[in-house]
């Protein structure tokens, strides 16, 4: 497997969040490499023309009325928080959002 | 004859008689989980305290002759991916553990409202991304027919507990073929509904714009219940359907005469097993004798479903699974600053098969890719699409093989997920259409596996499917295959994990 | 070199519904932390979100008003990033498929007309709050979040680059304001946050066709802060290129006390947002005669009115101008100037006394019965009562909406114009101020003002001041 392709899986780890060891990307590497060729298949048609489908049925967007109903408890909003201060979420510091 | 051996109809029938209670027919269930669950490993949590109090609770109301849905009283399994108000909800993944939901999804709030208790939530692939359960972060389930096979993903969990007797059926979820690849490995019947006949407000997002819900059974009968029972339009799901639930129920007693049935080129005559092959063609012979024509329908794009399911699902995924970030809820891994919380989380978190796909959807996903993958992707869908609306200009019904082989060895394809992908490759484009599909038993392989059909219908159409499979169901005495053999060991699973 | 400042504005504006956008939680501000959350937007998993029709109404609504064109069919997409404050790492926006495009805001500026047009318009989900335990981002070792603003309706207005001054961008932005809250879409409040506006600012020669590279300015939390850190920016980039530097691509936080813009960590890499179709959304279809329904009930809107006011009632520019920058302030106007016919008389006291009474009570034009207004400056007009009087009057209008006449009936308050009241007061006073008349009988004519001053303070303001000077001549000389 190429180093381009290494760095390719770590850029996209990156973008996914992923902490992924140099053992894991490598074999990344080589299975995403794989994937992504039988992915191109796709690529062997002729599509001018053809609309992408995003939704398989086109029915109408069902509108919420602007009602209000309860909200849960504070207690279960936070029941799963791995970390807490009073009633918030906690986390750690959010300067380094981009190293690592 | 065990009442754990019965039927759903049958238990549906003699409870609404008053010739058994719901605590008798739970008791004869929960020991055959007690019995066979140490060596099948099919549930990740039970829930037999909360399923007793259910049952007591009907045949409380049953004594006052209260009117009760015909379900009321019937046990249900429910895959771990489907959100239960208090109760674990894993979805076989680290990074879910310990998860308490506080809410019930769509369908368990329609399951409890009927009074049909909960054994438990059963074992699955992580995140629904597998077809054998091995992907499972807890622990592998065997195939109830060879306990060294797997038995098919990623509603693993679900079938195996359905084939062996351990609960007459059980709810699974469907993006690419979760519920009728295990349905044919486990020798049962398994239906993926239309797109949007079923709520999914409550179902852990795989790939949302495949993901649907149905149910494993073992007859067309009992699939068609517990469809009557889960499907309807729901205002919290905008992709749900606003239309009537037909009494499908009613449907296994047509006939077949002129129903068109067309054989799926692409399918019969893939390298697939020729046994499988066989099987197919066999009960394509029993729906001509039964008045139906039979002829051969192309669906063109087939081979590009494969390339374009594994663009789509994991783009859609990497998008829904962004939120396990453990700030909120679930595993959190120590990190000194937000960045590395987030990315030791998800690594820690997610098991190789779920970051392989949230590393292929970021891709296909990413800035300069979009256009040549994604879209492209999305695109071929059109195609496929239309593929089936030609089909279903000529034909009610297009069937051919559930799977290309029976059940693999476990661990067989572990290391080798192109070749895993691959055991989805005849369910993928009906789910790239939305279409409904429903896989049946065929018979035993000489490998003493079972295999299955696969009969997929226009959208909406799922009573048609069910007719069909009945009909062959009549020919073959209920099911070509039977039920497995199992042999209960010592051990208990009342503790779950 | 002379350079010319070319500026663009993002405006996130919170639309005026009751409910989130996806999810019935309430979207008042100010609740505890974390009491206004549901599965939805906490972005549990299994939740879905379904869309907030008022949400949809109001959008449509401030586009119309904005000149905007409303599609007939829009979409939804996901713009996928890691921050805590986004619950689902991704936020429900429109992307390729806005539901508004182009418009434009017709104003005037320093005297010259000014189109400045708009790009697009579309409907957002806002992410929750974070809070610091450190001064700032920078020295903070932890932070909380509230997920309590997250899933609150946001419409997003861009404008194409035709603004040219941090002045400029003030007067658009306040233009925008006002159009807003007349159309009702937004209450357009800054400091609660429901109205946010960044910057995109670049230099280039004067004269130049291209753009210059950019920087993005954000943290502007008043019209104020917008004028003053475009102006700190533009000034910025003038010193780095007329020094020979070039300007490097990047976000810049406005410090409100150090009155600079200071520049983030570059953001390379995390601007790749992988936007993608919305799957649990369907396209959002507008039939058209919905969206004719809302043009046709759109109030008149601040520039036509203004102009209408200046024909129909002779205003000049500047009462005209506020009288309509707030709607209500301009329907009080135009219901008394219904049965006032005085126009400008009744522009002065509108624009002038009533808005301060208004201000300083934390009253809304809307609370004041026009007829008492009327009433009061027709009593005023035929003499009933002096100026004085008047303005102790409307502050109980204002404040109490009591009837003028009967407070001065109930308290006396009416002109004393008769001599037998007025002539022991005038000649009181004449006594007590034995200087003042003997410099008035040397010629002094200011001593006389001071004696009017004198008597009218003695009758509580209520002395008819004709009379006064008649009283006070005749009893001098």
């Amino acid at each position: 497997m190429s180093d381009d392709f290494i760095r390719e899986v770590e850029h996209v780890a990156r973008l996914a969040r992923l902490l992924l060891n140099s053992k894991e990307k490598e074999l990344m590497a080589d299975q995403l490499g794989a994937i992504l060729d039988t992915a191109r298949k796709v690529r062997e048609i002729d599509t001018a023309g053809i609309e992408p489908t995003a939704h398989v049925f086109s029915i109408p967007a069902f509108l919420r009325e602007d009602a209000i109903s309860p909200s849960l408890p504070v207690e279960k909003v936070l029941q799963n928080a791995p970390k807490k201060m009073k009633s918030y979420f906690l986390v750690p510091s959010i300067t380094a959002i981009e190293e690592e | 004859m065990k009442l754990y051996q019965k039927t759903a109809a049958e238990l549906s029938r003699l409870l609404q008689n008053k010739e058994i209670t719901a605590v008798e027919v739970l008791n004869s269930f929960m020991e055959r989980v007690d019995e066979v669950d140490p060596q099948l490993k099919v549930f990740i949590t039970c829930t037999f305290d909360s399923a007793l109090e259910t049952a007591a609770a009907v045949d409380h109301r049953r004594m006052e002759n209260e009117k009760l849905h015909p379900l009321a009283g019937v046990p249900v399994a429910i895959k771990d991916n489907f959100c239960t108000e208090g109760i674990k909800t894993t979805c076989a993944s680290k990074i879910l553990e310990s998860y308490i939901p506080p809410y019930d999804a769509a369908v368990v709030e329609k399951i409890k409202s009927i009074g049909m208790p909960i054994l438990g939530k059963t074992n699955m692939d992580e995140f629904a991304m597998g077809s054998s359960t091995e992907n499972s972060a807890f622990f592998v389930t065997r195939n109830p027919w060879d306990l060294e096979c797997v038995p098919g993903g990623s509603s693993g969990g679900s079938a195996a507990a359905v084939a062996a007797g351990m609960v007459p059926f059980a709810l699974g979820s469907d993006t690419g073929g979760s519920i009728r690849q295990p349905a044919a490995l486990c020798g049962i019947t398994g239906l993926r509904p239309t797109y949007g006949r079923v709520s999914r407000y409550g179902l852990i997002a795989f790939a949302s714009s495949l993901d649907q819900i149905g149910p494993l059974a073992l007859n067309a009968l009992d699939c068609s219940l517990l469809l009557e029972a889960i499907a309807g339009y729901d205002q919290r799901d905008s992709t749900s359907l606003h239309r009537e639930v037909p009494q499908y129920s009613a449907a296994v007693d047509r006939e077949l005469e002129g129903v068109k049935i067309g054989l799926i080129k692409e399918n019969i005559s893939a390298n697939f097993d020729p046994e499988i092959k066989d099987a197919v063609l066999k009960m394509a012979a029993l729906f001509e004798e039964n008045g139906a024509s039979v002829t051969e329908v192309s669906l063109p794009h087939t081979d590009y479903g494969l390339s374009a399911y594994y663009l789509i699902a994991p783009s859609e995924a990497a998008s829904n699974l962004g939120r396990y970030d453990g700030v909120r809820y679930g595993f959190s891994a120590n990190g000194d600053n937000i960045f590395s919380l987030f990315s030791r989380t998800r690594g820690q978190g997610f098991g190789t098969e779920v970051k392989r796909r949230i590393m292929i959807g970021t891709y296909a996903l990413s800035a300069g890719y979009y256009d040549a993958y994604y879209l492209q992707a999305m695109k071929v869908r059109t195609l496929i699409r239309r593929d089936y609306e030609k089909a279903f200009q000529n034909f009610d019904i297009i069937v051919g093989a559930t799977t290309p082989t029976p059940a693999f060895k476990l661990g067989e394809k572990a290391d080798d997920p192109l070749q895993m992908y691959l055991s989805d490759v005849c369910n993928i484009t009906d789910a790239l259409a939305g279409v409904p599909s429903l896989s049946i038993p065929t018979g035993l392989h000489s490998k003493g596996l079972p295999m299955g059909m696969q009969l997929t219908a226009a959208p909406l159409n799922e009573g048609l499917l069910f007719q069909a499979a009945a009909v062959l169901e009549k020919c073959n005495d209920s099911s070509p295959v039977g039920r497995p053999s199992i042999l209960p060991v010592e051990g208990s699973c009342r503790n779950g994990i | 070199m002379e350079f010319e400042t070319v500026i663009g504005l993002e405006i996130h504006l919170e639309l005026q519904t009751r409910s989130k956008l996806f999810c019935s939680c309430s979207t008042a501000f100010g609740s505890e932390p974390n009491t206004s959350c549901c599965p939805v937007c906490l972005g549990l998993p299994g939740s879905l979100p379904v869309l907030n029709r008022k949400a949809v109404e109001l959008a449509i609504i401030a586009a119309l008003s904005l000149q905007s064109e409303v599609q007939t069919e829009s979409r939804f997409d996901r713009k996928n990033y890691y921050y805590p404050d986004l619950p689902k790492a991704y936020q429900i926006s429109q992307y390729d498929r806005p539901l508004a495009l182009g418009g434009f805001i017709e104003m005037e500026m320093d005297g010259a007309k000014r189109k400045i047009n708009l790009e697009r318009i579309h409907i957002e989900e806002d992410p929750g709050k974070l809070m610091h335990s450190g001064e700032s981002i920078l020295d903070s070792d932890y932070s909380l979040v509230d997920y309590n603003r997250a899933g609150i309706p946001l419409l997003e207005i861009v404008t194409k680059p035709d603004l040219r001054n941090g002045r400029e961008a003030r007067l658009f932005l306040e233009e925008l304001r006002c159009i807003l809250l007349y159309s009702g879409s937004s209450d357009c409040r800054m400091e609660e946050g429901s109205l946010r506006c960044d910057a995109n600012i670049s230099l280039r020669p004067a004269g130049s066709k291209t753009l210059g590279t950019r920087t993005e300015v954000k943290n502007m939390n008043s019209f104020r802060a917008v004028e003053m850190a475009l102006d700190y920016e533009a000034g910025r980039q003038a010193a780095v290129l007329s020094a020979g530097g070039s300007v490097v691509q990047q976000t810049c936080h406005w410090d409100e006390g150090a009155r600079e813009t200071i520049p983030l960590r570059g953001k390379e890499g995390s601007s790749d947002y992988r936007y993608f179709p919305e799957p649990d959304l369907l396209p959002l279809i507008l039939k058209p005669d919905y969206i004719e329904t809302l043009a046709a009930s759109l109030p008149e809107l601040p520039s036509s009115r203004r102009a209408r006011m200046m024909e129909e009632y002779g205003l000049d520019p500047a009462d005209a101008a506020i009288l309509t920058e707030n709607r209500s302030l301009g329907d009080l106007f135009e219901a008394a100037a219904g049965e006032y016919k005085d126009y400008r008389n009744l522009a002065r006291w509108v624009r002038g006394d009533l808005l301060y009474l208004l201000k300083g009570s934390d009253r809304n034009p809307s609370e004041v019965d026009p007829f008492l207004l009327i009433k009061l400056l027709t009593m005023l007009d035929e003499g009933e009562i002096n100026r004085p009087v008047a303005k102790d009057l409307l502050d109980n209008i204002v404040k109490n909406g009591t009837d003028p006449r009967e407070l001065v009936q109930q308290k006396g308050l009416g002109r004393i114009a008769d001599r037998e009241t007025l002539q022991p007061v005038v000649e009181k006073v004449l006594a007590e101020n034995k200087d003042a008349v003997a410099s008035i009988r040397q010629g002094r004519e200011k001593a006389f003002a001071f004696l009017v001053g004198r008597v009218m303070a003695a009758t509580a303001g209520r002395a008819d001041p004709g009379k006064v000077q008649e009283l006070l001549r005749e009893l001098i000389n």
